[in-house]
C-alpha cells in the first residue's frame, strides 16, 4: 500500500517535472523567437548594406547627399528627419497624454471613463495611411493657410515683409527654425505633429492603465493631507508609476520613429538639409518607402543600410531611456 | 502609378513568388505571368482582362516597379518583365533576353498660377530645366517672359514638385531634362530617382498632383493622364524641331513614329526629345522583356499571342486610358524583330 503510493506520487512528480521542463523550453524558444528574428532582421539589413557601407565608410552616417544620378549616398538627411520628427512628436504628445490619463483616472466622473478610453483605444487602431491622407489633404493645407504665415512672420528669419519680429532678433535660433520660403505645408513640423497624434492613443492608454493600479490608500492619505489633484498627480502617481509611464512614452517613440506611410505624406520628401522646421525633409523609413522598388545596385545598397541605421538609432535611443530609469532608480534610494 | 492600388499588389506580389520559387513555374499553361512597370499596368489589366475573354489564357501581372520586374526575369519567375528602362545591350546578351515597346504615354509639366488655363504657359526645355535647377525662382522672369508673349504671368516664387518615389515617369522626365540642359546632364543626371535640386516631393503621380493644386506658383510633372482628370493646367513645350506643342495623342504618337527605332539594337531608345515635327518632347514607353529561349516555351508562346493581340486589337483600351497605340510602322518592327531574335 504504502509503496503504491510512493510509486504513484514519484510517477506523479517525474511526470511534473518532465512537463516542466518541456513548458520551461517553451517558454525559452517563445522568448529566443524574438531575439533571433531582431538579430536576424538586424544582420540581414547589415548585409544588404555592406556595399554602401564599404563604399561609404563613416561617411555614409555623416554626408548629407543623396545622389542616385552620380552614385553618392549619404544617411544625414534622412536619419535628421527621423530624429527631429520623432523628437516633435514626443514633445506634443507626452504632456497631453499626461493630462488625458491624469483627467480619465482621477478627475472624469466614473460613467465617462469607459467610454473616452474605449474611443482612445480605437484611435490607436487607425492604419497609418489614414493619417497620412488626412494629413496631406486636410490638416498641411489648413496649417500652409493659417497656422505657418504666421510662425514664419513672427518667428521666423524670412517674413514675408522683411520685417524682423523681436523674438526672431533676440533669441537665437528661433529665426532660423520658423524661417522657410516654401509656401505650403509639407514639413519636418507638420509631420511631427501628425506623428503627435498617432502615438497619443499608446501614450495615453498605458498611462491611464498604469495610474489605475496606483492604490487608493496612497492617493486617499494625500487628498487627507490637503494635496490638491495635481499635487496627488504629480507627487503621487507620476512617481508611482514611473517606469511603466516612461516604458509607455518609449512605446510611442518607437512607433515614431519607425512610422512610415504618414510621414511619407506630410514630410515634403525632399533630400535637404535644413535648419527650419517648416522646411520639407525626409525620414529614414520614408526614404526606404519611396524608392525601394526602383531601386538597383549601390542604391538598394545604401537603402538597406539606411535600414541597419534605424535599428542603431532606435537601438540607442532604447539604451538611453534604460539608463535614465536606472538613474532614476538610484536617485530614489536617497 | 497608383500607389494605394499598388500596395496589395505588391504583397500578392510577394506571395506569388514566394510560392512560384518553391513549386518552379511550371504552373498551369495557359497562366502567364509578368512583373514590373507601375505605368503600364492599368492598361496591362485592361488587355487580360479582354484577352481572357477571348482566348480563355489567363495573365497575371503584377505592377512591382521596373527594378524589381527586371531582376525577376533574369531569375527566370516570371514569364516577362516589364520596364520603363531599357535594358543595356550587353546585360541582355549576357542573360540571353530580348526586348520591345509595348505601348507609349506622354508625361506633361503641369503648374498651378492663378488665372492660368491649361496650354497657356509654353516653355521650352532649358527652361524648364533652370526651373527645375532652382536657377530660374520666379513666374515673372525675363526668360519666361520671352517664350509667353501677350501672357502676363504674376510675380511668385515657383515651387518645384516632384516625385519622391523612384517612377519610370521621373525616368523619362530627367532624361528630357539631361538631353535639353548640358547643366543637367553633369549635375543632376537622370534615373528613376535622382537628387533634386530644389523642391517638394509628392509620392506617386497622385502626390505631384495633389501638391501641385495644393502650391500656388508651383510647377510638377505627372502623367498625361492625371493632369486630364485632376484637370490641372498643362504646359505647352517646344521640341526638338523647334514647335510649340501640346500634349495630346496626336503628338505623343508623332514622337513614338519620328524616333529612330530602325538604328535602335533591341529598341534600346528613349525617345524623348523625338525629332519630329509635331512630336510631344517627354513621351514614354515601356518594354517588355522576355528570354529568346524560354524555359518554359509553351507559357512564351501565349504571352506572344497576348502581345499581338495587344499591339493589334489593343489600341481602342490603350486609348480609353490616355496611352498611346505604337505606330503601325513600329508595330512590324517589332514583329519583324519577334521572327527573327526569339524561338517560340
Amino acid at each position: 500500500m504504502t509503496t503504491a503510493t510512493t510509486d504513484i506520487l514519484e510517477q506523479r512528480s517525474r511526470r511534473d517535472a518532465r512537463h516542466e521542463r518541456l513548458f520551461r523550453w517553451l517558454l525559452k524558444a517563445c522568448a529566443l523567437l524574438v531575439l533571433a528574428s531582431l538579430l536576424g532582421a538586424a544582420a540581414a539589413t547589415l548585409w544588404g548594406g555592406r556595399d554602401a557601407f564599404a563604399t561609404f565608410g563613416w561617411h555614409f552616417l555623416v554626408s548629407s547627399e543623396w545622389d542616385p544620378g552620380n552614385e553618392v549616398y549619404g544617411a544625414l538627411v534622412p536619419v535628421y528627419g527621423t530624429l527631429a520628427t520623432s523628437f516633435i512628436a514626443l514633445l506634443i504628445a507626452v504632456p497631453i497624454s499626461f493630462g488625458i490619463a491624469v483627467y480619465l483616472s482621477e478627475v472624469a466622473p466614473a460613467w465617462l471613463r469607459t467610454p473616452v478610453a474605449s474611443a482612445i483605444e480605437l484611435l490607436a487602431g487607425i492604419p497609418s495611411i489614414i493619417y497620412g491622407m488626412w494629413g496631406l489633404f486636410i490638416f498641411a493645407p489648413f496649417f500652409a493657410e493659417h497656422v505657418k504665415p504666421w510662425l514664419t512672420n513672427n518667428l521666423g528669419n524670412q517674413p514675408d515683409d522683411g520685417q524682423l519680429s523681436w523674438v526672431a532678433e533676440h533669441v537665437p535660433f528661433v529665426g532660423k527654425l520658423f524661417g522657410s520660403s516654401y509656401p505650403f505645408g509639407a514639413s519636418i513640423l507638420v509631420a511631427g505633429i501628425v506623428l503627435a497624434i498617432m502615438i497619443i492613443p499608446f501614450i495615453s492608454s498605458v498611462m491611464r492603465e498604469v495610474f489605475q493600479t496606483v492604490p487608493t490608500r496612497l492617493k486617499e492619505s494625500a487628498y487627507a493631507l490637503g494635496s490638491s489633484t495635481w499635487e496627488v498627480s504629480w507627487d503621487i502617481v507620476l512617481p508611482y508609476t514611473r517606469s511603466a509611464v516612461i516604458g509607455g512614452i518609449f512605446l510611442g517613440l518607437g512607433r515614431a520613429l519607425g512610422e512610415t506611410m504618414a510621414v511619407t505624406f506630410v514630410l515634403g520628401n525632399a533630400m535637404q538639409l535644413s535648419a527650419s522646421l517648416l522646411d520639407p525633409g525626409t525620414s529614414i523609413a520614408s526614404t526606404i518607402a519611396n524608392q525601394f522598388s526602383e531601386a538597383v545596385g549601390l542604391q538598394k545598397s545604401a537603402l538597406m543600410a539606411l535600414a541597419f541605421l534605424l535599428f542603431v538609432v532606435t537601438f540607442i535611443v532604447l539604451l538611453i531611456a534604460r539608463l535614465m530609469l536606472r538613474r532614476l532608480a538610484s536617485k530614489e534610494g536617497r | 502609378m497608383l500607389t494605394l492600388r499598388k500596395l496589395p499588389v505588391r504583397l500578392a506580389a510577394v506571395a506569388t513568388f514566394a510560392v512560384a520559387s518553391t513549386f518552379g513555374v511550371a504552373a498551369h499553361a495557359t497562366d502567364i505571368t509578368g512583373a514590373g512597370s507601375s505605368f503600364v499596368y492599368p492598361v496591362m489589366s485592361k488587355w487580360s482582362a479582354a484577352y481572357a475573354e477571348k482566348t480563355g489564357n489567363r495573365l497575371n501581372y503584377q505592377s512591382i516597379g521596373s527594378g524589381a520586374g527586371i531582376a525577376q526575369i533574369k531569375e527566370g519567375t516570371i514569364d516577362f518583365g516589364a520596364s520603363d528602362a531599357p535594358m543595356k545591350a550587353e546585360d541582355l546578351k549576357k542573360y540571353g533576353l530580348g526586348q520591345f515597346p509595348i505601348v507609349v504615354g506622354g508625361i506633361v509639366p503641369v503648374v498651378n498660377i492663378a488665372g492660368v488655363q491649361a496650354g497657356q504657359v509654353k516653355l521650352d526645355g532649358a527652361t524648364l530645366a533652370d526651373i527645375f535647377l532652382g536657377k530660374i525662382r520666379n513666374w515673372n522672369d525675363p526668360k519666361i517672359a520671352a517664350l509667353n508673349a501677350g501672357l502676363a504671368l504674376p510675380a511668385g516664387k515657383i515651387t518645384v514638385v516632384h516625385r519622391s518615389d523612384g517612377s519610370g515617369t521621373s525616368f523619362n522626365f530627367t532624361n528630357y531634362l539631361s538631353k535639353v540642359s548640358p547643366e543637367w546632364a553633369s549635375k543632376v543626371k537622370f534615373g528613376t530617382a535622382v537628387e533634386w535640386p530644389t523642391g517638394v516631393g509628392g509620392k506617386g503621380n497622385e502626390g505631384v498632383s495633389q501638391y501641385v493644386r495644393q502650391i500656388k506658383g508651383s510647377i510638377g510633372y505627372v502623367e498625361y493622364a492625371y493632369a486630364v482628370k485632376n484637370k490641372i493646367s498643362w504646359v505647352e513645350l517646344k521640341n526638338a524641331a523647334g514647335n510649340i506643342v501640346s500634349p495630346t495623342a496626336t503628338s505623343f504618337a508623332a514622337a513614338a513614329a519620328t524616333a529612330d527605332w530602325a538604328s535602335a539594337k533591341d529598341f534600346n531608345l528613349i525617345m524623348t526629345n523625338a525629332p519630329g515635327e509635331q512630336a510631344w518632347p517627354i513621351t514614354a514607353t515601356t518594354w517588355m522583356i522576355m528570354y529568346k529561349t524560354p524555359k518554359n516555351a509553351g507559357n512564351s508562346k501565349v504571352a506572344f499571342d497576348f502581345f499581338k493581340y495587344a499591339l493589334e486589337h489593343g489600341q481602342q483600351a490603350a486609348s480609353e486610358l490616355d496611352y498611346v497605340p505604337l505606330p503601325a510602322s513600329l508595330v512590324s518592327q517589332i514583329e519583324a524583330y519577334w521572327a527573327a531574335e526569339f524561338k517560340h
